[in-house]
């Protein structure tokens, strides 16, 4: 990989050496992400994506070790730790016994005492009986020391709905980090997403809550060169436009990402020209991103997983109000989940869930280009 | 009172166990998995000291017992003569009847899930019968159990119907919890099973609140013959979870009749109990909480039914809690997902010969309790319950639309104040579906 940037460096002159010194640097965020860079053909699964920035990162700092139910000899319980007991032994990948609030707490004591843990959780629903030490004794203990102590962990699992799993199994956790102070909360979509975003996670000095999906694992993405690269991490706090429109900003992330793409499809050829936002970061969330997308298009959808009450969406379009109102032509619409529990059932769960449909349909809405009453969920 | 398990000899074991060399001789390698699966095959008078910390004395509480052996000792002291039996006849058939239904069931469950039929996560129970049916085949119908996900055979054991819990599971609205639940939230009210949790030990301290509100009828509400008991089941690996501490506590300190059932099954997904547990011995932690702890054969129907006999019975009588640790072992892997390679085929061969339904089908046959045409003739009819239940839930319809935003709560008007000034739930278009959600 590094032989690749050597040959584009001396052949494309001095750009792509900058672009590498920037990254390597400090994360710092590039004015405009090119996605030129993407002309390898290489794939690679969300899950192995994950997989290599963890063997990269704990390779790279002996400090980082991961924890977590299963992440050793089973290979991880969604196998992305799979190889790394093997390379890295178990004094560094430690299968815990089923005592959340307990491995968690020490997790975050590590971390206050110097080390880099990455607290894996086997779904964030369970991550609830471990919250108290999330926000606590992990997101709040910077201020409260007043910088004397700092928690540079990653808690990372999947999160929102897998397929047919249950109540207990698919709740959203996104709003309920994404309010907590002290805490950064990630959502990656892509698998250059997911590398890059915990990259940058694993060598933050704050907590980070990193969203996955299970669904997404098993998903492959095209990633570039750049991205195979071990010094490359996506800045936190920058959402990134992932399609171009005019007509309709659509904000997402996660699966949901994958959604909007396939509703910006359906309309464009209805001639509607969409514009997906890849929100990439909850907390911090990228305001002027998405303003800036907004007054372009003068419409806003929202879409999340979540519950509707006090969800991301609820956030994003406050934040439209406060700073862009005079933009909009139409009311924001948010499309979430549905506001029950998760229902087991099949089809009730997908009447639970944002469908592709529902995100057209509610662009449409904005666009007016259908009968204003309340639609169907 | 601790009569019964006082006069069992109590075995001692030693602090570490892992590859630790000790008669009897059992080569150390083997030693960790074979230490548990000892207890029923030590020959007597080896190894076998009799414990009473001062401390349980004082309270009069037995603490270590070790009851498998009771259960030998009573069989070699008298002749097989049919009444100092363990079981009548009619007993025998009951738990063979219930065992056989919870096996065929769970491989009916791994058929369904691999047509297609059934989706999401499935635990299935195969191996572990002994102790569902050797506890639940005691209680009463107002009695409560709590189970984990893994509560199918739990559920059936309860009296749940076989058609009910298959049309759950395949999603339908006519399961026991109209489809909205799936395998691993079976609840019923009719037959006091409280759930059915996917998070392991979630379900201890529902079980220790059942409790509670039984002692609260009793004592509070002064409804005197409320004696129910609560069963909790959960697995080994909850055991290292803090809500099973905090429940042994309460639970003894208030003395609330409750029975906690570890069926210890020696994994937890892919991590073995003795890698995850700085003292594997489960059983001994309720002395340290102040109840008595028994470790029994889970894989024999006949020893857990007396020792459940025992634990149910102390608390009926308000005299507390009981631990009871049941050695058995899951024939399958953790989930229909889960592929399994984490354990020593060795050690699956040597508990699939101590296959419950097997060893309570020899006991039946040699002591002449039934004849074999009667054994068949159950296993028939469990087929035609299987294939009926397959059939209703296969012709049952899914849930409507309208079904989507039911029993949210039980007092819908949770859902607030709509636009028009009444309360949402009122709107028509809300119970057909139709509104916005």
């Amino acid at each position: 990989m590094l032989s690749i940037l050597r040959r584009k460096a001396t052949a494309g002159g001095s750009d792509a050496v900058l672009l590498r010194e920037r990254l390597r640097k400090s994360c710092a965020p590039a004015t405009t992400r090119l996605q030129g860079y993407a002309t390898a053909a290489k794939e690679m699964m969300v899950r192995d994506a994950l997989n290599t920035a963890l063997d990269e990162e704990m390779s790279a700092d002996p400090r980082v070790f991961l924890m977590g139910e299963e992440v050793g000899e089973y290979q991880g319980a969604y196998k992305v730790s799979k190889g790394l007991l093997q390379k890295f032994g178990p004094e560094r990948v430690v299968d815990t016994p089923i005592s959340e609030a307990g491995f968690t707490g020490i997790g975050v004591g590590a971390a206050y005492y110097g080390l880099r843990p990455v607290v894996e959780f086997m779904t964030f629903n369970f991550a609830m009986q471990a919250i108290d030490q999330i926000i606590n004794s992990a997101a709040k203990t910077n201020y409260m020391s007043a910088g004397n102590i700092s928690v540079p962990i990653v808690f990372r699992g999947p999160n929102g709905a897998a397929a047919g799993v249950g109540a207990q199994h698919s709740q959203c956790y996104a709003a309920w980090y994404g309010s907590c102070p002290g805490l950064k909360v990630l959502a990656p979509y892509s698998s250059e997403d997911a590398r890059g975003l915990l990259k940058a996670a694993i060598r933050d000095p704050d907590p980070v809550v990193f969203l996955e999906n299970e669904l997404m694992y098993g998903e492959r993405f095209p990633v570039s060169a750049e991205a195979l690269d071990s010094s490359f991490c996506l800045p936190i706090g920058k959402a990134k436009i992932e399609r171009e429109g005019k007509d309709v900003t659509i904000t997402a992330f996660s699966r949901m990402v994958g959604l909007s793409l396939e509703a910006a499809e359906i309309l464009a050829k209805e001639g509607i020209s969409a514009e997906v936002v890849n929100l990439l970061s909850i907390r911090p969330l990228d305001r002027p991103t998405i303003n800036a997308s907004v007054r372009k298009t003068n419409r806003l959808v929202t879409v999340e997983e979540g519950f509707p009450q006090n969800g991301v969406g609820a956030e994003i379009g406050m934040s439209i109000i406060e700073d862009s109102f005079g933009y909009l032509d139409a009311p924001i619409e948010r499309i979430t989940g549905a506001d029950v529990p998760m229902p087991y059932a099949a089809n009730l769960e997908r009447m639970a869930l944002p469908q592709t449909e529902d995100i057209v349909r509610a662009a449409k809405r904005v666009c007016y280009r259908s009968l204003p009453m309340t639609a169907t969920a | 009172m601790s009569a019964a398990f006082s006069s069992v000899r109590a075995i001692r074991r030693p602090g570490s166990f892992a590859g630790e060399k000790h008669s009897p001789p059992v080569a150390s390698s083997k030693f960790a998995s074979d230490f548990l699966g000892c207890a029923g095959r030590l020959p007597f008078g080896a190894l076998s000291v009799s414990i009473r910390p001062r401390s349980a004395r004082r309270r009069g509480l037995s603490s270590v017992v070790a009851v498998s052996d009771v259960v030998k000792e009573k069989k070699l002291k008298r002749s097989s003569s049919s009444s100092d039996l363990l079981i009548t006849k009619e007993e025998g058939l009951e738990l063979y009847e219930d065992m056989v239904l919870g096996r065929t069931f769970e491989d009916m469950c791994a058929q369904m899930y691999y047509r297609g039929k059934m989706f999401g996560f499935v635990h299935l129970y195969n191996g572990q019968e002994a102790v569902s049916t050797g506890f639940i085949k005691l209680l009463k119908q107002e009695d409560c159990v709590v189970s984990t996900y893994r509560d199918h055979v739990h559920a059936l054991s309860k009296g749940v119907p076989a058609r009910a819990v298959m049309s759950e599971l395949f999603g339908k609205t006519t399961g026991c919890c109209r489809g909205q639940g799936g395998s691993m939230h079976m609840f019923s009210k009719e037959h006091n099973l409280l759930g059915g949790f996917a998070f392991i030990g979630e379900g201890i301290p529902i079980a220790t609140g059942a409790a509670f509100t039984s002692k609260y009828r009793r004592e509070v509400l002064k409804e005197s013959d409320c004696d129910h008991v609560t069963v909790a089941f959960f697995g080994d690996g909850t055991c290292n979870n803090g809500q099973f501490y905090e429940c042994l506590n309460m639970a003894a300190l208030w003395k609330l009749p409750i029975v906690f059932v570890v069926e210890n099954n020696l994994w937890a997904i892919g991590m073995s109990h003795l890698r995850a547990t700085s003292d594997p011995q489960i059983w001994k932690k309720g002395p340290a909480f102040g109840m008595p702890g028994v470790h029994v054969d889970g894989m024999d129907v006949l020893k857990v039914r007396e020792v459940a006999k025992e634990a149910i019975g102390r608390a009926r009588r308000g005299e507390g809690p009981t631990l009871v640790e049941c050695e058995t072992y899951r024939f399958r892997g953790h989930s229909l997902a889960d592929p399994d390679e984490l354990r020593d085929p060795a050690e699956k061969a040597r508990y699939a010969a101590r296959d419950p339904i097997v060893a309570l089908k020899k006991y039946i046959l040699e002591n002449n309790l039934a004849s074999e045409a009667e054994l068949k003739a159950i296993e028939k009819k469990i087929d035609e319950i299987m294939e009926d239940s397959v059939d209703f839930a296969d012709a049952s319809p899914l849930p409507p639309r309208s079904q989507l935003l039911e029993n949210v709560f039980a007092d819908p008007k949770g859902f607030g104040i709509g636009p028009d000034g009444r309360y949402r739930c009122e709107d028509p278009k809300f119970t057909e579906g139709t509104a916005h959600v």
